[in-house]
């Protein structure tokens, strides 16, 4: 197996930086907006982006819940390895009239965000839904879903895998590209 | 709480005899996500939009059918009900006719309550769906276990330790077994309590402690668990009448108060109040009854789910 770094550093704080002002500029005091991350990877980057946004806006209340779209998957059924046990939801407030930023680690062929629309909308009917993610793996999508704020945008093949690192649970932020020797 | 497998080992679910420790820990923390699910505004999941179950019942039954038909619709499959009673089984139809009769219109799952112990077995062997046990006669009832399992570690964080007493007619109670074995393998200590007539000679095999008097039974347990004397069963008289036995093995609120700690009191249903519990002890704060209930269409909703998992 093959690494290449795509991203770490001070890079990759300047990333995060970058993805929330982008936000402030739409999202202004983010009193009406709430932060969702997609589990199970997406929770460390929305975690980030809640924290460095309380931060620049000087603010501890932002909305935050985390979504598990488990129930939701079109493949259920499909994988080789049984259905895939569940994480936990939890997202205690009502989504009824607010903007949702969906929050997931990377983007690949759109399913999980599909299931993810489908699993929100058991929280109510949203103003408005945003996608971030902070790797766009373009040209790979399944369904007609594209991301409106972008860490970075990778070319990479299918037999390829892209790993965000987080220092929380691994040990340094960074984006790695995996892949197989024989490629 | 232990290392919990990624899927079922087992294809139907005939009986806790055939299930893991891991298997029942992977049940009990599926059903918590879905008590979860069962507690939002919008209570259901698409899981198994595609997959149509039919609840096959050859005895009575209430709690059990509606749980599982909730259960079944909370997970969005189709749902189609048959009981025995107003259907061709009266114009003497077998019973593997009949499910493949019910087969033939391409459904995926069977949910069968039957009153003769094996019949869930022996329908496994010999039809092409997965079958859920939902009760035979006097054998087992795996998600009453379940329930009843997910109910005590709800209360008490977890089922490991606990001491739990069975009381009432346990020959005749396949409540009474299924929750024996499920409970031991999640290493709880159980004890059965009753007249000595409606106690099976074999039950001492399975480990569990045997006493005749209730008072010493609810000194010993953490949670009591009331079953129903089953008339319907009985063939013969296994005891004088009725009020002895409920002068005998009732629970009541000065034998409930005399105790010098609290325990929870859990019962299957259906309550014959005054005979083995009476109202003031059946809807106090001790009585986790319709918690049992609530917890029992999570479960269900975790059995399917993961059962549905092992088709391909």
């Amino acid at each position: 197996m093959q690494q290449s770094i795509l991203l770490s550093g001070p890079k990759f704080q300047i990333t995060i930086q970058r993805l929330c002002q982008q936000l402030i500029e739409n999202h202004h005091d983010f009193k009406n907006s709430v932060i969702i991350g997609i589990q199970p990877r997406g929770i460390y980057l929305a975690k980030r982006i809640r924290e460095e946004l309380q931060r620049t806006l000087k603010v501890d209340d932002i909305l935050f819940g985390e979504l598990d779209i488990t129930f939701y998957r079109d493949d259920f059924r499909r994988k080789e390895n049984g259905p895939l046990v569940p994480n936990s939801t939890n997202i205690n407030f009502v989504i009824e009239n607010k903007k949702v930023i969906l929050i997931d680690d990377v983007l690949w062929t759109g399913r999980t965000i599909r299931s993810s629309l489908d699993a929100i909308q058991a929280f109510g009917r949203p103003e408005k839904v945003e996608l971030l993610v902070l790797v766009d793996r373009r040209f790979s999508r399944h369904l007609p879903i594209q991301p409106d704020y972008i860490g970075i945008q990778v070319d990479s093949i299918n037999s390829q895998r892209v790993i965000v690192n987080w220092h929380e649970t691994d040990t340094q932020d960074q984006i790695i590209l995996l892949t197989e020797e024989n490629d | 709480m232990a290392e919990t497998a990624q899927q079922l080992s087992t294809q139907h679910l005939l009986g806790i005899k055939d299930l893991t420790t891991e298997d029942i820990h992977l049940i009990l923390e599926t059903a918590s996500t879905f008590k979860d699910v069962i507690n939002r505004p919008i209570k259901k999941v698409p899981s198994l939009r595609d997959i149509t179950i039919a609840n096959v019942f050859f005895e009575n039954s209430t709690r059990t059918r509606l749980s599982f038909e909730l259960a079944e619709k909370r997970l969005s499959a189709d749902v189609i009900n048959f009981a025995a009673s107003s259907s061709s089984v009266s114009k003497g139809e077998t019973l593997i006719d009949t499910v493949n009769n019910i087969l033939a219109m391409k459904v995926d799952m069977i949910v069968m309550r039957h009153p003769y112990p094996g019949a869930g077995v022996f329908l496994s062997k010999h039809v092409n769906a997965q079958i859920i046990n939902a009760g035979d006669g006097a054998h087992e009832h795996p998600t009453q276990a379940l329930l009843d399992a997910f109910s005590i570690s709800e209360q008490y964080g977890d089922v490991a330790g606990k001491k739990v007493a069975i009381i009432g007619d346990i020959l005749h109670s396949r409540v009474a077994l299924s929750n024996i074995l499920c409970l031991q393998k999640l290493g709880a200590e159980v004890l059965v309590c009753g007249p000595t007539t409606l106690i099976p000679k074999y039950i001492a095999s399975l480990g569990v402690k045997i006493e005749h008097d209730l008072l010493k039974a609810l000194r010993w347990c953490d949670v009591a668990n009331m079953l129903r004397i089953q008339l319907e069963r009985q063939d013969i008289n296994y005891f004088p009448s009725l009020r002895e036995y409920s002068m005998l093995y009732g629970l009541n609120k000065t034998i409930l108060e005399s105790l010098d700690k609290k325990i929870t009191i859990m019962h299957p249903g259906p309550i014959n109040r005054g005979v083995e519990i009476t109202s003031d002890v059946a809807d106090s704060k001790h009585s986790i009854i319709l918690d049992q209930v609530q917890n029992g269409v999570a479960v269900r909703m975790a059995v399917l789910y993961l059962l549905a998992g092992k088709r391909i």
